[in-house]
């Protein structure tokens, strides 16, 4: 690489992490939208949560001004993030903690994985981190001989199916209750076959499995949902208290965070603390939210690292309009309320980030290239930006970056020969006439020749009409 | 060139091809402050399946020997007030404590910073009467005692009166998970009773 190249924002490095789908995303819904069971799952799962959030979001009367405000501070946070991040910095080393930077997925895994070696631990807890996931840490840290733990109840059950995670805030979105019990049956030792499927039964086996690797773990790693740059505050927000054991009890804690997570002042957390719950499991509050900043003396680990991930974000920060992808706070709230979502699942989408703001974020961290058909994958309906609490405008992104789609050779030179057409009045009549003849061969024959059979595999062409406005207006 | 400098060049440059207009004000037109409503805590705390008692300074005593059994071991805070706790109970003050012993006991009592009506949440800070964090989080039991003066109507209130660089959790209800077909399940890994006594 060249010295000119080093300062360039650049995409995410393929080969590693899990932003890239093996298929695009047309053929992965084909095989999601023939499981019955997945799409009742999902179904089920959306319109619960959909509902619940309606109903905390109607209690307050200023839902829309918190709204505008988180979009006003992640857009003031972008417009300053070089400075915010050297801020945050500054202060998280000042209260104890060690700042590193990562520039791509294989640069933190590298960091993390030598971080945990020096500590000589073989084993981590992790809460759950949708960055972690995206960079692919549990797989470099089981290279090395580390065994990654996942203690969040559904990323557990992801990793005890040997599964995929489907969805940012429940990973495990794609399994009923039949399905976990099963998984738990199978993949944990010591579990009664009496067992049943009620959730709090399920819930009991997880705390009873996880309780003596939480206290014998020397080692944690997590995610973060803000870090607050004036004071140097890192905050973890969570349901189970699996987060508290791991930010609470190890010696050491790494913590990996996108940069576009730093929020400038500690009052900002006034407007996050409000929009996140109500957007994302549909509550006031969430049961535990953890707050720290560098380490304190006698209570929790003594050792801090802070890990701060670029790995494709410069990217996506370069495009005006693409950059408001990085107002994300990672509620899912779009995912709840998407159509297509609700009936693809998550695996479609190829990359730990699926839904609207998978199909929006996953192209641009990688490159449009790579992720091709994730800007297709949504009906421009609009609901994600109407439940975005951030007020990200998904549709608008959707648009640009399907702009920016490599498109096939034969679509350019049919587009270029219609415009060339409809430039020249005779040639368009002639045009006309030749369509008309398309009426002869009646509703099965009205797809388009190869090259162009992909434009008319899902949309019927328009039954020509017998007689054109040219016509007509000709013999009024 | 490290990677700190790699990323914070990637950055200027990305910024710099096409500079934000943004002006970088923040419209905080939302609501700073409410009217102060214990009932409405109780019923946020209730709504999430925490037990809440109400109870004076000096029967705060009385009411935690309700809510534990006789002979019951509690983990206790080094500055938490002696007269809040029965006789009923045995009392482990929290002078470094391991772990096991911890997770052993039947319950914790500590105090609390700040309480949020409106979204039923309780905020510990690490103050001697809230002790470490592990301490709120092995036990199966959490007794929390609020004073009424440590409740504010909104979130924008209780940040003002917290300082960001003590160890902060903020507890609504007991732990849970909607991880099971996104329908809210009480008790996990935290405490799986919450019991907030609130002072008035």
């Amino acid at each position: 690489m060249s010295q000119v190249f080093l300062g360039m924002p650049a995409t995410a490095p393929a080969g590693v992490g899990h932003l890239r789908g093996t298929e695009s995303f047309p053929r992965a819904a084909r095989r999601a939208l023939a499981d019955p069971q997945l799409r009742r799952n999902l179904g089920h799962a959306t319109t619960t949560i959909r509902a619940k959030s309606a109903a905390v979001i109607d209690e307050l009367p200023d839902w829309a001004q918190l709204r505008a405000a988180g979009s006003a501070i992640k857009t003031d946070v972008l417009a300053r993030l070089p400075e915010l991040l050297v801020q945050l910095e500054a202060k998280v080393t000042e209260a104890g903690g060690v700042v590193h930077w990562a520039a791509d997925a294989n640069d933190a895994n590298r960091i993390v994985t030598d971080l945990v070696r020096a500590t000589g631990s073989d084993r981590v807890i992790k809460v759950k981190s949708m960055a972690t996931q995206e960079i692919g840490l549990n797989e470099a840290l089981a290279a090395a001989g580390i065994e990654p733990v996942e203690t969040d109840l559904a990323e557990l059950i992801v990793q005890l199916g040997d599964d995929r995670p489907s969805h940012i805030l429940v990973p495990a979105i794609h399994r009923n209750r039949a399905e976990i019990r099963e998984i738990f049956l199978r993949a944990m030792p010591g579990v009664d076959p009496a067992l049943t499927d009620e959730p709090a039964a399920l819930a009991a086996v997880a705390r009873r499995y996880l309780r003596q690797t939480f206290l014998s773990t020397r080692v944690a790693v997590s995610g973060a949902n803000f870090a607050v740059a004036q004071t140097g505050t890192l905050a973890v927000v969570e349901s189970e208290g699996n987060g508290r054991m791991c930010l609470t009890l190890p010696e050491t804690l790494i913590t990996v965070m996108g940069i576009e997570k730093v929020v400038p002042t500690w009052q900002d957390l006034e407007v996050f603390l409000q929009l996140l719950p109500r957007a994302s499991t549909g509550e006031r509050m969430n049961p535990y939210t953890s707050m720290w900043t560098g380490v304190t003396s006698g209570d929790g680990p003594q050792a801090f690292h802070l890990v701060l991930l670029d790995n494709g974000r410069s990217a996506v920060l370069a495009d005006r309009t693409g950059r408001q992808a990085l107002h994300c706070i990672r509620c899912s709230a779009c995912l709840n309320v998407c159509p297509v979502y609700e009936r693809t699942g998550g695996h479609a989408y190829g990359s730990v980030y699926p839904g609207p703001i998978g199909a929006v974020l996953s192209p641009q961290l990688t490159g449009v290239a790579d992720n091709a058909s994730l800007p297709y994958a949504s009906s421009l309906c609009g609901a994600c930006y109407d439940a975005c609490p951030v007020g990200i405008n998904i549709p608008e992104l959707l648009v640009h970056l399907r702009d920016q789609v490599p498109h096939p050779r034969a679509e350019a030179t049919a587009m270029a020969a219609a415009g060339y057409t409809m430039d020249r009045p005779r040639l368009y009549e002639a045009a006309q006439r030749a369509t008309r003849l398309g009426r002869l061969a009646g509703r099965r024959g009205r797809g388009l020749p190869p090259p162009l059979t992909g434009w008319t595999a899902s949309r019927d062409l328009p039954e020509p009409p017998e007689q054109t406005f040219r016509q007509w207006w000709a013999q009024r | 060139m490290n990677s700190r400098d790699l990323v914070l060049g990637r950055l200027r440059a990305a910024l710099a091809a096409d500079p934000p207009t943004t002006t970088g004000a923040v419209p905080r037109d939302y609501r700073q402050s409410g009217a102060l409503d214990l009932d409405r805590l109780v019923q946020r705390l209730t709504d999430y399946r925490a037990q809440v008692h109400r109870a004076a300074e000096d029967t705060v005593a009385e009411t935690i020997a309700a809510l534990l059994p006789s002979g019951a071991t509690v983990v206790v805070p080094p500055g938490l007030p002696a007269g809040w706790l029965p006789p009923t109970v045995t009392v482990l003050p929290d002078t470094g404590l391991d772990n096991r012993q911890i997770g052993a006991a039947d319950a914790v009592v500590t105090a609390a910073a700040v309480a949020v009506a409106e979204t039923g949440t309780v905020v510990l800070d690490g103050s001697p009467d809230q002790g470490r964090r592990v301490i709120s989080l092995l036990p199966d039991r959490h007794v929390c005692v609020v004073r009424a003066g440590q409740v504010v109507a909104t979130v924008p209130e209780a940040l003002t009166r917290l300082v960001p660089h003590r160890p902060l959790t903020w507890i609504s209800g007991p732990s849970a998970t909607s991880d099971i077909e996104l329908n809210r399940v009480e008790g996990v890994h935290g405490p799986r009773t919450l019991h907030v006594v609130l002072l008035s």
